[in-house]
């Protein structure tokens, strides 16, 4: 007899069948005519200017450091929320607190602006005239 | 035969079906994508190949399979190949754990229509959901575009930030049923007891969510044409572009059925037992609910993706951690005071 986790083992092994059968046929089937130009990295039919690894905005990695402080909390959360009916009031207060600290450090978060996102100011260009106005 | 090798086969059985059916589905999906969304912008949409365009689907296979495989020189060939694959198997894999349907009778042999009823359901699904992240940030990374990286970079940080609004919005359902199992939590919504009647602000919240983690519109920021070209799949031709679009439609099929299985009922028909139907017929009209239900869904996330337009970045993020995220703590306590205060009076 299969433990549950068994049957979804063999589901996993399956689809990885089928998504290798799609990769490997694609591999197969598929022509491949090589030229310098096709295997260039795309930028809109210019040579690439400069290295990929462009550097990026810093908010993403605040972002990701925020991210992983509220989902250990959430992982806290969980097995008390599957005892919750049995325990009581006990488990009400306890985990009151435990949100109220939670919302402090969202707060604090919010109030120190780290989830802040700039928002784009496009430049506008000044023009001597109107282009569409009829000249006649 | 021996038993187990029995209760093997029909494992193998229920899963090669679900597999067949949810890739049709996916197929099928993207006709029913293309055909709505003509619909709603008075054109005809494809209508040449079979009747009403339903070939369609297979045609397109057949091109992307027949088109030319190309890897940029200085990406990283092998994470470049493996992302796509990421991405659809962990769209599929979610699948294992939903129910479909209650218990069928087939030569007195009672069978489970699911996969596997695993006790922690519930945590599968959001583990399984959470490595979807990978696929689109490796394929951002391994290309080695621009666009490419951005495209990435964008999509984990969207994905993780609507992620936490995810977890909350659930946290509501296991406070009411006690249980990270899927199928207890389709039983307790019996008759009308919905989840979505009893749980509106965690619907919602866990809707939108699911909107953002499906990287559909409005949340598409991850493959914003008028800004990135293709985003993360830039790069990618043949087959590895067939299987991002194919994880998409995956996805969304996976993320309907979800909703479904939390918030809809799930195979439930209101009031079915009271009509006195043979047990084959329940069973069967209870799959044809879910499926049903979970067409609508899929319906809902195509008709959302042709009415409104994509939100700016900044509005995205201030979405998911100033409205989305509080929203899902209040729903939270809300429903442990509401479940405290019942559990006083009785």
């Amino acid at each position: 007899m299969l433990s549950d986790f068994g049957q979804v083992l063999i589901f996993m092994i399956i689809s990885i069948g089928f998504v290798a059968i799609a990769v490997i046929s694609g591999k197969i089937v598929g022509p491949r005519f090589a030229s310098k130009g096709k295997d260039s990295t795309y930028e809109c039919g210019e040579d690439t200017v400069g290295d990929t690894w462009v550097r990026f905005n810093f908010r993403y990695y605040v972002v990701a450091l925020i991210f992983i402080i509220f989902d250990v909390e959430i992982v806290f959360l969980f097995p008390w929320a599957v005892v919750f009916k049995e325990m009581g009031l006990l488990a009400f207060i306890e985990m009151t607190i435990f949100l109220f600290i939670l919302i402090v450090g969202f707060i604090y978060a919010y109030a120190k602006g780290d989830l802040y996102w700039d928002k784009p100011q496009p430049i506008v260009p000044k023009l001597d005239r109107q282009i569409f106005k009829s000249e006649i | 035969m021996p038993d187990w090798s029995i209760d093997i086969i029909i494992t193998l059985i229920k899963i090669v079906v679900v597999e067949l059916v949810l890739l049709t589905g996916v197929a099928y999906t993207v006709y029913a994508e293309r055909r709505v969304s003509a619909f709603i912008q008075h054109r005809y949409g494809p209508n040449r190949v079979g009747y009403q365009g339903l070939l369609q689907p297979l045609a397109d296979v057949f091109k992307l399979i027949m088109k030319e495989d190309i890897v940029p020189e200085r990406a990283n060939k092998f994470v470049h190949s493996l992302a796509p694959a990421i991405s659809l198997f962990v769209a599929l894999s979610t699948f294992a754990v939903i129910p479909f349907g209650d218990k069928i009778l087939i030569a007195g042999k009672e069978i489970k229509l699911q996969i596997a009823d695993v006790n922690i359901g519930v945590l599968y699904i959001l583990a399984l959901l959470s490595l979807g992240v990978y696929g689109i940030t490796l394929s951002g990374w391994s290309s080695n575009s621009k666009y490419s990286l951005l495209g990435g970079l964008r999509s984990s940080a969207q994905m993780i930030s609507y992620e936490l609004s995810m977890g909350l919005a659930v946290l509501g359902l296991i406070l009411i049923n006690s249980s990270f199992r899927l199928d207890t939590i389709v039983m307790n919504q019996y008759g009308w007891k919905w989840n979505i009647i009893l749980q509106p602000i965690g619907f919602i919240t866990f809707l939108v969510a699911s909107f953002a983690e499906t990287n559909r519109t409005p949340f598409d920021l991850p493959e914003a044409e008028q800004e990135l070209v293709g985003g993360y799949h830039t790069e990618y031709s043949s087959t590895k572009f067939a299987l991002f679009f194919m994880a998409e439609y995956a996805a969304v099929i996976v993320s309907s059925a979800i909703i479904t299985t939390l918030y809809l009922g799930g195979w439930q028909f209101p009031y079915l037992q009271t009509f006195g139907l043979p047990d084959m017929a329940v069973s069967i009209i209870q799959v044809l609910t879910f499926c049903g239900k979970t067409a609508f869904m899929v319906f809902f996330f195509i008709w959302v993706r042709w009415t409104i337009p994509r939100f700016r970045y900044d509005q995205l993020m201030n979405i998911g951690w100033k409205v989305m995220l509080p929203a899902a703590l209040t729903n939270l306590i809300l429903t442990a005071i509401v479940i405290t205060i019942i559990k006083l009076n009785s």
